[in-house]
C-alpha cells in the first residue's frame, strides 16, 4: 500500500481576473521509504501540489481531489484534530528560503522544541535534550549553544540544517522537501542534500524532493515526475527519463541545459511559460512544441502508456521521434 | 594575442572595508577583495567563479566604475583610473556597462522601456530625441524584442524579457566591456538558454569582452574562455576552461566541481565534501584561507599565505596543488 496516494488533485485560485488553475489533475503515490523528485520551472504548480496537502494554503485556493490519502487515511474527510497530528508529525516540510521560514523573534531551540511539545507533550527538560539530539543530528556544531541563537545569527546553511531538524523532530513518515537548497552555495548544497539522505536511509522515510535542478534531481531521486504550467507532462524512473525522455518538454528542457550542449549555441525552449490568460486550448505545451500540429492546439491530449512514461502528448518520444506522427499533417 | 585585444587590467586589486563596531572600539577591516591580478581580452569570456562572500560582486563593482579600489591599479584600455583625469574617467564609465542578476529589482517600475533605453543617451551623448528614440527601437529589435514594448512598463515582461532590456541598456553606449553579474540565475532553464545564446551572439557581434560572474560552475563551463576561482576575496586559481574544467589543482575547486550536481544519472559520484562554511571575511583564518575546509591540509598551510605559482598553464595559489 502506498504511503502517500494522491489522484487528481487540482488547486485553483480566486483572483480578481476569475478563477486560476495552478494544479491541474495531479497524481502521485508514494511508497514508504522512496525518493521522488517533481520537478518544473517556475509556475509549474509543483509547490503548490505539495502545499495543498500540508493544509497551508490560504482560503482562496480551492482544492479538489478524488483521492487524497496519507497511509490510508482520507484526508479530505478526516476532522481538522485528526489532520493536525498528522501534519507537521508524520508528514513534515522543509522550504525554499531558511532565513525567511524560521521566525526571527524565537530562539531555535523554542522553535525547534515547539512541535515537540505539541505533538508529544515533551517536559521542558525532555524537549532540551531532545533538540540537542537533532541538531547534533543535523551536524550542527555545539548544539547546546546554537539552541539559543537567533536565526539572524546563523548562516543559511546553518539555518537550512535547523530547518531539517525541525521537520524531522517527530520522526515523520514523510518528509517533503521544497526546493531545500536553492538557496544555498553549491559546497553547502552538497552538504544538505547528502544529510537529507542519510537522513533519509536512517529513518526509512520516504522524501519528496521538489526542484527545478536537473542535476540535483539525477543525484538523489529514483522517480521523476516532471511539471509543466500546473501539470503532470511526464513520470518516469531517474534514469529512463535522462536516457529517453518522452514527452518532447522533458528532451527540450535537457537539451537547453547548458552541460548537456554540444555546440555553443543551446537549442532553446523558444516563448515562456503559458500564464492565466493565454492558457492554450489544447495541449498546454503546443505553443513552444517543435512537434504540434493542429490536433495539439486543438485537443487537450491524454497521458500516454506507462511505458511511454505517462507522457501528456499526442506524440510522445520514442528515440527521440515522435510516435504516431503524421505524415501530411501540417505543422502548426 | 596581440596587447591590443586587451581591455582592462587589473593588478593586485584590493577593496576593504571599514566596519565600525562601536565609538571606542577600532573598526575592523573586511577585506571584501584581496589582490586579484587578471586581464579582460577583446571577444573573450572571464568567469569569476565562488561562493557568496569570496568577493566576486565587489569585483564586479570595482571594475565597473561604481566604487573605486582601496589599493592595486586597474586600468581600462590601458588608462589608469585611479589617476585618470575626470574627464577621461567619465568617458571609461561608458565603456564599462553591467547586468544585474535580478531583472525584478534593477528596472525602475515607473519607468517606461523606451525611457529607460534613452536615458544613457541623454546623459552621455548630445543626440536628439529623434535619433534616440531609434537607437532604442533598433536595440530592442537587437536582443530579441518587438518595437511595440517601447512603450510598456517593466511590469508586463516575463524575468527573460527583463533580462534581454537589461541587456540592451547595458548596449546602449556601445560599451567594450560588460560585466555580467549572475545574469541567468534568477531564471529558469529554459529561459536560461536563450539568455545564454544572446549573449553569445552579441559577443560575436561587438566584439565585447564579459566579465560573467556566477556561482553555476556548468554555465560557466558553457561561457567562459578563461576562469578564475575565488575564495574568500581571493583568486586561488586561474586558467583557461579546460584547464580549469579537465585538471583542476587546487583542492577547493576541486571540491567545487566535485559540489556541483550533474545531471547525469550514470555518473560516477566522487565527492570531495568540505567540512564547515565560510570563514567570517572580517577575521580570516591565518595562512591560507582555505586552510579550515581543505582536506589536504598541513602545518605548512597555517603559517604563512601560499603565493601563486605557475602550473601547467594554470595559477594557483596553494601548497599541495594537486598534478596531472
Amino acid at each position: 500500500m502506498p504511503l502517500l496516494e494522491i489522484k487528481n488533485l487540482s488547486v485553483a485560485f480566486q483572483t480578481a481576473g476569475g478563477m486560476f488553475t495552478a494544479v491541474d489533475k495531479v497524481s502521485l503515490n508514494i511508497d514508504p521509504g522512496e525518493i521522488v523528485s517533481v520537478v518544473g520551472e517556475s509556475g509549474s504548480g509543483k509547490s503548490v501540489a505539495m502545499l495543498a496537502l500540508m493544509g497551508l494554503l490560504p482560503w482562496t485556493a480551492k482544492v479538489t481531489a478524488d483521492v487524497l490519502k496519507f497511509d490510508g487515511k482520507d484526508l479530505t474527510t478526516i476532522s481538522k484534530k485528526n489532520l493536525r497530528s498528522i501534519i507537521g508529525k508524520e508528514m513534515a516540510m522543509i522550504f525554499q528560503e531558511p532565513m525567511t521560514s524560521l521566525n526571527p523573534c524565537f530562539t531555535v531551540g523554542f522553535q525547534l522544541s515547539e512541535a515537540l511539545k505539541i505533538h508529544f507533550g515533551m517536559k521542558r527538560n525532555e524537549r532540551r535534550e531532545r533538540a540537542i539530539e537533532l541538531l547534533d543530528q543535523v551536524g550542527i556544531p555545539e548544539p547546546q549553544k546554537r539552541l539559543s541563537a537567533f536565526p539572524h545569527q546563523l548562516s543559511g546553511g546553518m539555518n537550512q540544517r535547523v530547518m531539517i531538524a525541525m521537520a524531522i523532530s517527530c520522526n515523520p513518515r514523510l518528509l517533503i522537501a521544497d526546493e531545500p537548497t536553492t538557496a544555498l552555495d553549491v559546497t553547502i548544497q552538497a552538504q544538505i542534500l547528502e544529510l537529507l539522505l542519510k537522513l533519509q536511509q536512517e529513518k526509512q522515510m520516504s522524501l519528496v524532493l521538489i526542484t527545478h535542478d536537473m542535476g540535483v534531481v539525477a543525484e538523489t531521486a529514483e522517480r521523476v515526475v516532471v511539471q509543466y504550467a500546473g501539470q503532470q507532462v511526464e513520470k518516469q524512473n531517474i534514469k529512463g527519463l535522462f536516457t529517453e525522455p518522452h514527452h518532447p518538454y522533458t528532451a527540450a528542457l535537457l537539451d537547453s541545459l547548458p552541460e548537456r550542449a554540444k555546440t555553443k549555441k543551446l537549442p532553446s525552449i523558444l516563448g515562456v511559460v503559458p500564464g492565466q490568460f493565454d492558457k492554450p486550448k489544447g495541449c498546454l505545451f503546443a505553443p513552444r512544441c517543435k512537434y504540434a500540429t493542429s490536433l495539439c492546439t486543438s485537443t487537450p491530449p491524454e497521458p500516454a502508456g506507462t511505458d511511454m512514461g505517462r507522457a501528456l502528448c499526442h506524440y510522445p518520444l520514442k528515440d527521440g521521434k515522435p510516435t504516431n506522427y503524421p505524415e501530411q499533417e501540417e505543422v502548426a | 594575442m596581440g596587447r591590443d585585444n586587451v581591455v582592462l587590467e587589473a593588478k593586485d586589486l584590493k577593496r576593504h572595508y571599514a566596519i565600525h563596531r562601536g565609538a571606542f572600539r577600532q573598526p575592523a577591516i573586511l577585506k571584501a577583495l584581496d589582490g586579484a591580478t587578471f586581464k579582460l581580452e577583446r571577444s573573450k569570456t572571464l568567469a569569476v567563479v565562488g561562493e557568496s562572500g569570496c568577493g566576486k560582486s565587489t569585483l564586479a563593482r570595482l571594475v565597473t566604475l561604481i566604487e573605486e579600489p582601496t589599493a592595486g591599479e586597474l586600468k581600462i584600455q590601458g588608462v589608469d583610473i585611479i589617476t585618470a583625469e575626470e574627464q577621461a574617467k567619465r568617458a571609461l564609465h561608458k565603456k564599462v556597462q553591467i547586468i544585474f542578476q535580478d531583472p525584478y529589482g534593477s528596472l525602475n517600475p515607473r519607468q517606461k522601456i523606451g525611457m529607460c533605453l534613452e536615458e544613457p543617451l541623454l546623459v552621455n551623448t548630445d543626440m536628439n530625441k529623434e535619433q534616440r528614440a531609434e537607437k532604442a527601437r533598433n536595440m530592442l529589435d537587437l536582443v530579441g524584442l518587438r518595437p511595440e514594448h517601447y512603450d510598456r512598463y517593466p511590469h508586463m515582461f516575463s524575468g527573460g524579457q527583463r533580462q534581454r532590456i537589461a541587456v540592451a541598456r547595458a548596449l546602449m553606449l556601445n560599451p567594450e566591456i560588460l560585466v555580467l553579474d549572475e545574469p541567468v540565475s534568477a531564471l529558469d532553464v529554459s529561459i536560461q538558454a536563450q539568455i545564454l545564446n544572446l549573449l553569445a551572439d552579441l559577443q560575436e557581434q561587438f566584439n565585447l569582452a564579459y566579465l560573467f560572474i556566477s556561482h553555476d560552475l556548468s554555465v560557466v563551463k558553457h561561457i567562459a574562455d578563461d576562469v578564475m576561482v575565488m575564495y574568500l576575496g581571493r583568486p586561488i586559481e586561474f586558467g583557461s576552461r579546460d584547464n580549469i574544467f579537465d585538471t583542476p589543482h587546487h583542492p577547493y575547486t576541486r571540491a567545487l566541481l566535485s559540489a556541483t550536481p550533474v545531471a547525469d544519472p550514470f555518473r560516477e559520484k566522487e565527492r570531495i565534501m568540505l567540512r564547515g562554511e565560510l570563514p567570517s571575511p572580517i577575521a580570516p583564518p591565518p595562512g591560507c584561507t582555505f586552510h579550515p575546509r581543505c582536506p589536504d591540509m598541513t602545518e605548512i598551510c597555517k603559517g604563512e599565505a601560499p603565493g601563486i605559482t605557475d602550473l601547467d598553464g594554470c595559477e594557483v595559489a596553494c601548497y599541495h596543488p594537486k598534478t596531472y
